[in-house]
This record gives structure tokens, C-alpha cells and sequence, in this order.
């Protein structure tokens, strides 16, 4: 069992939780995720590592309520336990030797790229961020993030706060007035990922990604996480459990992996639709 | 008295009724069945089935035991060399092992070592047992990395010898292959459960939720003052076949598939792990592991289930009786057979059409048996020209795995092999001083059985490095 020991509501549907957890505290590193499950007989889940506190010997995650797993976690108060917490796994973000980073976060990916954009700017590279939300009550993170940069874009789709527009139009700008990053790092919907490695494409600046698909054990002994890489016309495997989650952008089929995330959604909403309920029923008891 | 040519046949569900239920297949002996069965024995001196068992449980003495009915007797026999016996005699393959060897084997069937060994585990696991003494500690400390058979295996026998052991497991349950691999209706997991909690009563320590490689790395685990390591981190990364369509919807692994099943409990009415259950299923391999994931997905509720292998029925590498139970449960076996690709659906008018991208068909070739291998083994031949296609909703390859790199890349000084097995002596021992290995992290993926030699040669040689 693994204490709550913090719990904090950045806004309506994303929430912080520090968890117990010493060991993983000590070694998880920007990049890498954990799996846990939330009771006993739960589904493991794979969450990034928002950040560590190895003398607290704590973890923090931050999620957002999308299916029936995060409800039932976002029911946690600070205090209770969840039955499992397994990692670091992944690879680390590979920060070393970049001179100008450009980070670019989407929703709540942004809990995933502030902590690689802290390490890139404790590795002495110079950090631009570019952060994207619906709206503006949707914000989350945004003076952690400008703490930890030297340029910063906030963009909200709907105007209301920030910049109007996506992520990718301040990259494109930046891009076509000669700014060079030796590397744009990008977190979020796989969709917007995919967008932002087009509008890099055309400057061949480097663009890794965080892939977040399907995971089961994380170990590398399901291979329900898999994603196709295109490399010099062969298309190979890799798992991002083990491999990953960081690829290089160009490689990545996007579709493939969009797809594949896809391929419960029936499942999921009738699991979210049964979850509210027993909540509900819960409540009304 | 005259010998009873033939093994009294274990009593099992109907097929029919099985194949629609996660109860165990194969219901064990009773009391009278067993002695009977034991009387078979002739008790001969040289005791070839022992040679046969990769744990030389002393054979013929457990069996004579049965047949005085001293039942306890018995089980001490057994453990004093196995650690898992209600396991064991369900899932080795005593066909190719002591059953093998047996001497009334010659002429007539040979005696039903398995089925006597998991009659007197069953028996003794279900009369209430006086506390297991803990031995008296030795002062020395084991990590174990891996709660698979090899691991339990060692940890058992450092336990019974006075060793302070803890195992490492990285999934939240313990067990291993036993408990996400095997499925429920060969191996229940109550069974696994009895002997971990037995090995739990010895002293073993167990922490699940623990990565080595990356929660700690084997430094860390010396550093901690664990004097040996064993690492039985079991089979690891599924392969695929390199054919277009891999990565459709709807295509698993066979880890995949059975730990969606098995661990996480998909099978449940209403589960929190999903996984495709329904229409046809096409199962690709033709060893244990495919044969548990056909009959997984009859169980699931598929109404076709295929298992394609692209040699014929003799090459095909499962136990017999698995083969025989998945056709009597209706599996319907496509030989000489190998897909070459996956179809999708694709409907380009609607790219939000949910089916998109969904695995809708298997292209498949026939192939015929040519010239033997280097093993062997006659290698079979695409006919040209014979491309099928067959109608599936879900794949499940199940063609083996590679080994995990994770503590190979994270332990400076393991030496590992052109496939990526961990390199061990004969004695388990790996380039690693204190370092043992043993199981499907050295030989890729083998046997419960093997594993569990392994992972008792290990232990014998870590008490010989301890002087004990």
C-alpha cells in the first residue's frame, strides 16, 4: 500500500497527487512514468513522473479525469492508500549537449514537459516553452513553467487567456524567422504531436516525442505498447515501455499509434458510465 | 498380480462444458484411483524416472508411500526436492521427463507420475498443516529477482537451508509466468497462492512492485548487504512476426493476450482490463503458450478459434495432452500453414469510422516440409502460389519471446549471449561474481520444469559458496 500524502486540484478535471513511494523517489528521473493501480483487483495504469522528493521519499503525478481508473483515484483524499505504485520505467529524457531547447506541452502533457524543461534548464540549455490549453480555467502549471524558461508562449484555443491559437503557431513563426533549436521536445494529445513534428519537418529540427499509448505491465513483457518506427524505409517495432517513451517525431507513424489508442473507447466511456454510477450510488447511500 | 497395462485416466470436465468455463480442466484422482494407479509402480533399483526429472524428486519412494497410503510421507519426499509439487503436477511435461524413463513405460503405459505427485500435494494442501518450522537462520542474505518458478525454486531451498532471502517481483502479484501466464483452467491461481504463502511460512520475503533494473539495479541490491543475487527474470519481450498488419486493432501478443486474461482478470463478467472476446480468433504458434491462448479465447467466447502453425501436426511443439484437449474443445488446427499478412478495415470515406484500422483477415500461405534443419527438425516451405485468406477478429501471435534487456543494460559485467540470454556455468553462476542466473532469462523461453532445475542448481551452489 502507497500513501497519499498530498493531494492539490490544479483545476475542475486535473489533480496533483504526491505519493509514498522512497525508492522510485530516489531514482525517477524527468521523462520516465510509474504504473500503479488504485485498488486492488484495478487496472495498472501508466502516469509520467511530475516530479520527486527523494528526502520525502515522495513521487508526485499529475492526471486528468478521462476514464474510470483516474475517477477512482481522483476519489483519494491525502491520507488514503492506493494498493500499487511501480517504476521509475521508461528512459529518461536525454537532455544532455542541447544548446536551445524548444519545449511544447498540450494540456495536461504540460505535467510531463515541465519537468523535462526544468532539466533542460538545469543543464544549462536556454528553454523556450510553448504551452497549450482549451481555455483558459483549463491552465495548468503556468508559473512553474515560467520560472523554468527564457521565452514562453501560452496559448489558449479560444483566446481567453494567453495567445489565440494552437501550439504550433508560435513554433512556425519562431521557425520561419530563423530561430534554431537544436531540439523541440513535444508532450501531449498524439495529435497535436503529430502537428507539431509536420511544422518542424520543413526546418528538419530534431522533435522528439512522448508516445503514450496502451500499456499493461510496462516491463516490456506485454508488447501492447508497440509503435511503428519508419526508418530508412523499414518499418521497425519497438516497445515504449522499454524503448521509450521518448522517439524521434519523424519516425513515429502517428496514425498507427492514434488508432491503436482507440481501440477500447466503447469499452472505456460503458467503464467510466458504470464507475460514476457506483459513485453516485455511493454518494446517495 | 498382473499389471494394469494402461495410466487410470484423470477425470475431466466434458469438453463442452469446459470450453465455456475458467474451471480447471483436469480434476485429480481420488483416494482409490491413486493407490491403484501407484501400485503400477515396480519400484525398480535403478530408478531411471528420477534421472528423468529435472529436480530428481525421489520417485519411486513417494509413490511407494501412496500405495501404504501414508500421504504426508509422501508430500515430505516430494518438497524435499520440489518446491511447487501441487504446480508441478499439473504443468510439467512428464510425457518427455520422468514418465519418460519409467520402466513399465517399455512394454505398457508408463506409471502417472504427474498425477500421482499432484494428488499428494492436492491432499495435503487441503488438510489443515501444523505450522512450517522456520529453519534456523545461517546469517547470510539471497535477493531473488523474479517470483517465476525458478525464482520461488531457489528462494525455497535458500529458505529450508537458514537463508534470509527476499524476492523481487515487478508486477504487483507474485508468481510469474504461473500467475500471468498460465491460465486458470490448467493452473488455478489459489493453487499458486498455497505455495507461495508455504514458502512465505518458510521465510521468504516478498516485495512486489519492484523493477531491477530500475526501482534498484543489482549493485544496489550488494549494496543493501545481500551477499548473492539470482536473477530469474523470466522470458521478456514478445516477438512478432515482421508481417504487414502487426499492429492493427485487435492484434495481441500472446503475453499480452493471457496476462489481459489471467493477471488482470479480463475473463470476469465485468472486468476493468478489456480485451476482445468475441467472433473468430487466430492463434499463431504452435507451443504451450498458443495452445493456452486458444483455449483462453473458446472460454472468452470466440465462435471460431484457429490455431495456425506453419508446420504439421508432428513438428508441433505442445504437450500432447494440450493438443488433445484443445481439439476435443473444438480449436480447429490450420497446418502447414503461415500468415503473411494482416488485413484491416478500412472504409476511406469515413476516417471516423470506429471499425478503421480494426484487424479484419489473416493472408495466409500453405507451406510443405522440406529438407531437415540443423536440429532436425524438417523446415517448411511456402508453396508458391497458394496465398488464402481467412476471416479473424482477433490475433494472437504466440512465436516466443526475446529476453528483457532491462538488467542485462543496468548490471556492468553480465555477459549475455547472441539472443540476449544471460550466460551462466554450469552451477548458474553468470560473469558476475555472486551473480547467479537460471530459468528463461538464460535459455529463453523453456519449461516451468527447467526453470525450476535451474533455479535449484542455483540454490545449491550458493550454499556451496557459503560452505553450507
Amino acid at each position: 500500500m502507497y500513501r497519499i500524502v498530498n493531494r492539490k486540484e490544479l483545476n475542475r478535471t486535473v489533480t496533483m497527487l504526491e505519493i509514498e513511494a522512497p525508492l522510485a523517489a530516489r531514482k525517477a528521473k524527468a521523462g520516465q512514468f510509474i504504473i500503479l493501480r488504485v485498488d486492488e483487483d484495478g487496472e495498472r495504469v501508466p502516469f509520467t513522473v511530475y516530479q520527486t522528493d527523494p528526502e520525502r521519499g515522495t513521487v508526485s503525478i499529475i492526471f486528468q479525469v478521462l476514464g474510470a481508473t483516474t475517477k477512482k483515484l481522483n476519489q483519494k483524499r491525502t491520507g488514503e492508500y492506493i494498493s500499487d505504485f511501480a517504476g521509475p520505467l521508461g528512459i529518461a529524457t536525454n537532455t544532455a549537449g542541447k544548446k536551445r531547447v524548444c519545449i511544447i506541452g498540450g494540456g495536461v502533457g504540460c505535467a510531463i514537459a515541465l519537468p523535462i524543461a526544468r532539466a533542460f534548464k538545469a543543464n544549462g540549455s536556454h528553454v523556450t516553452s510553448i504551452i497549450g490549453f482549451r481555455s483558459r480555467d483549463l491552465i495548468i502549471l503556468k508559473e512553474e513553467f515560467r520560472a523554468c524558461s527564457d521565452e514562453i508562449h501560452i496559448m489558449t484555443d479560444d483566446g481567453s487567456y494567453g495567445e489565440h491559437g494552437n501550439v504550433c503557431m508560435p513554433l512556425v513563426k519562431m521557425l520561419g524567422a530563423g530561430e534554431q533549436f537544436d531540439e523541440i521536445m513535444t508532450v501531449g494529445p498524439m495529435m497535436m504531436m503529430k502537428f507539431v513534428v509536420e511544422a518542424a519537418r520543413p526546418y528538419k529540427t530534431p522533435v522528439t516525442v512522448s508516445m503514450n499509448p496502451i500499456m499493461i505491465d510496462g516491463t516490456g513483457m506485454c508488447g501492447g505498447c508497440r509503435v511503428t518506427l519508419n526508418r530508412n524505409g523499414e518499418r521497425i517495432t519497438k516497445f515504449a515501455c522499454v524503448d521509450g517513451p521518448d522517439f524521434n517525431g519523424y519516425e513515429i507513424d502517428f496514425d498507427e499509434a492514434i488508432s491503436r489508442n482507440r481501440m477500447y473507447v466503447d469499452f472505456e466511456r460503458r467503464a467510466y458510465e458504470n464507475t460514476c454510477n457506483l459513485l453516485r450510488k455511493r454518494e446517495d447511500e | 498380480m498382473s499389471i494394469i497395462p494402461k495410466k487410470h485416466e484423470m477425470p475431466t470436465q466434458s469438453p463442452v462444458l469446459r470450453s465455456r468455463n475458467f474451471q480447471e480442466v483436469a480434476l485429480g484422482y481420488d483416494e482409490e484411483t491413486a493407490v491403484s494407479e501407484a501400485e503400477r509402480c515396480l519400484n525398480c533399483k535403478n530408478q531411471p524416472c528420477v534421472s528423468g526429472c529435472p529436480v530428481h524428486i525421489s520417485i519411486p519412494d513417494f509413490i511407494s508411500q501412496i500405495k501404504t497410503r501414508n500421504y504426508e510421507e509422501a508430500y515430505k519426499i516430494i518438497t524435499k526436492s520440489s518446491s511447487l509439487p501441487a504446480v508441478c503436477g499439473r504443468v510439467c511435461p512428464q510425457e518427455s521427463q520422468c514418465e519418460s524413463k519409467c520402466t513399465l513405460g517399455v512394454k505398457f503405459e508408463p506409471v502417472a507420475i504427474g498425477r500421482l505427485e499432484r494428488y499428494v500435494a492436492d491432499r495435503h494442501n487441503a488438510s489443515p498443516q501444523a505450522a512450517v518450522e522456520k529453519p534456523a537462520p545461517n546469517g547470510h542474505k539471497v535477493a531473488v529477482i523474479g517470483s517465476g518458478p525458478s525464482g520461488l525454486t531457489c528462494a525455497g531451498d535458500l529458505a529450508k537451508n537458514g537463508f534470509d532471502v527476499t524476492v523481487y517481483e515487478a508486477l504487483h502479484t507474485a508468481g510469474g509466468v504461473l500467475v500471468y501466464g498460465i491460465p486458470e483452467f490448467r493452473l488455478p491461481k489459489t493453487i499458486v497462492a498455497k505455495e507461495i504463502e508455504t514458502l512465505k511460512a518458510l521465510g521468504v520475503k516478498i516485495e512486489t512492485n519492484i523493477i531491477i533494473g530500475r526501482t534498484l539495479t543489482v549493485d544496489e541490491l550488494f549494496e543493501m548487504g545481500f551477499e548473492a543475487v539470482f536473477i530469474g527474470s523470466g522470458a521478456g519481450l514478445p516477438m512478432f512476426m515482421g508481417i504487414p498488419g502487426e499492429s492493427f486493432k485487435g492484434v495481441y501478443s500472446a503475453n499480452e493476450y493471457l496476462t489481459r486474461s489471467n493477471l488482470m482478470k479480463a475473463y470476469l463478467d465485468d472486468p476493468v482490463t478489456p480485451i476482445m472476446k468475441h467472433g473468430k480468433v487466430a492463434v499463431v504458434g504452435g507451443g504451450n503458450v498458443a495452445m493456452d491462448a486458444a483455449r483462453t479465447a473458446l472460454r472468452l467466447g470466440a465462435e471460431k478459434v484457429y490455431i495456425v502453425y506453419r508446420r504439421s501436426m508432428e513438428e508441433l511443439p505442445a504437450r500432447k495432452e494440450e493438443v488433445e484437449h484443445a481439439m476435443e474443445e473444438g480449436v480447429e488446427f490450420r497446418l502447414l500453414t503461415n500468415p503473411v499478412e494482416l488485413i484491416g478495415f478500412h472504409n476511406p470515406d469515413v476516417p471516423r469510422d470506429e471499425r478503421n484500422g480494426f484487424v479484419t483477415g489473416m493472408r495466409c500461405i500453405k507451406m510443405e516440409l522440406g529438407e531437415p534443419d540443423e536440429k532436425g527438425r524438417r523446415k517448411p516451405v511456402p508453396i508458391a502460389g497458394s496465398e488464402f485468406e481467412i476471416a479473424v477478429d482477433t490475433v494472437v501471435i504466440a512465436i516466443g519471446t526475446s529476453p528483457n534487456p532491462l538488467i542485462k543494460s543496468t548490471t556492468e559485467g553480465l555477459e549475455v549471449n547472441r539472443r540476449g540470454g544471460i550466460i551462466v556455468t554450469e552451477d548458474g553462476l553468470t560473469s558476475r561474481a555472486n551473480v547467479y542466473a537460471g530459468g528463461d532469462a538464460v535459455t529463453g523461453a523453456a519449461t516451468v520444469i527447467s526453470a525450476m532445475g535451474a533455479g535449484k542448481t542455483a540454490a545449491k551452489a550458493i550454499m556451496q559458496q557459503f560452505g553450507l
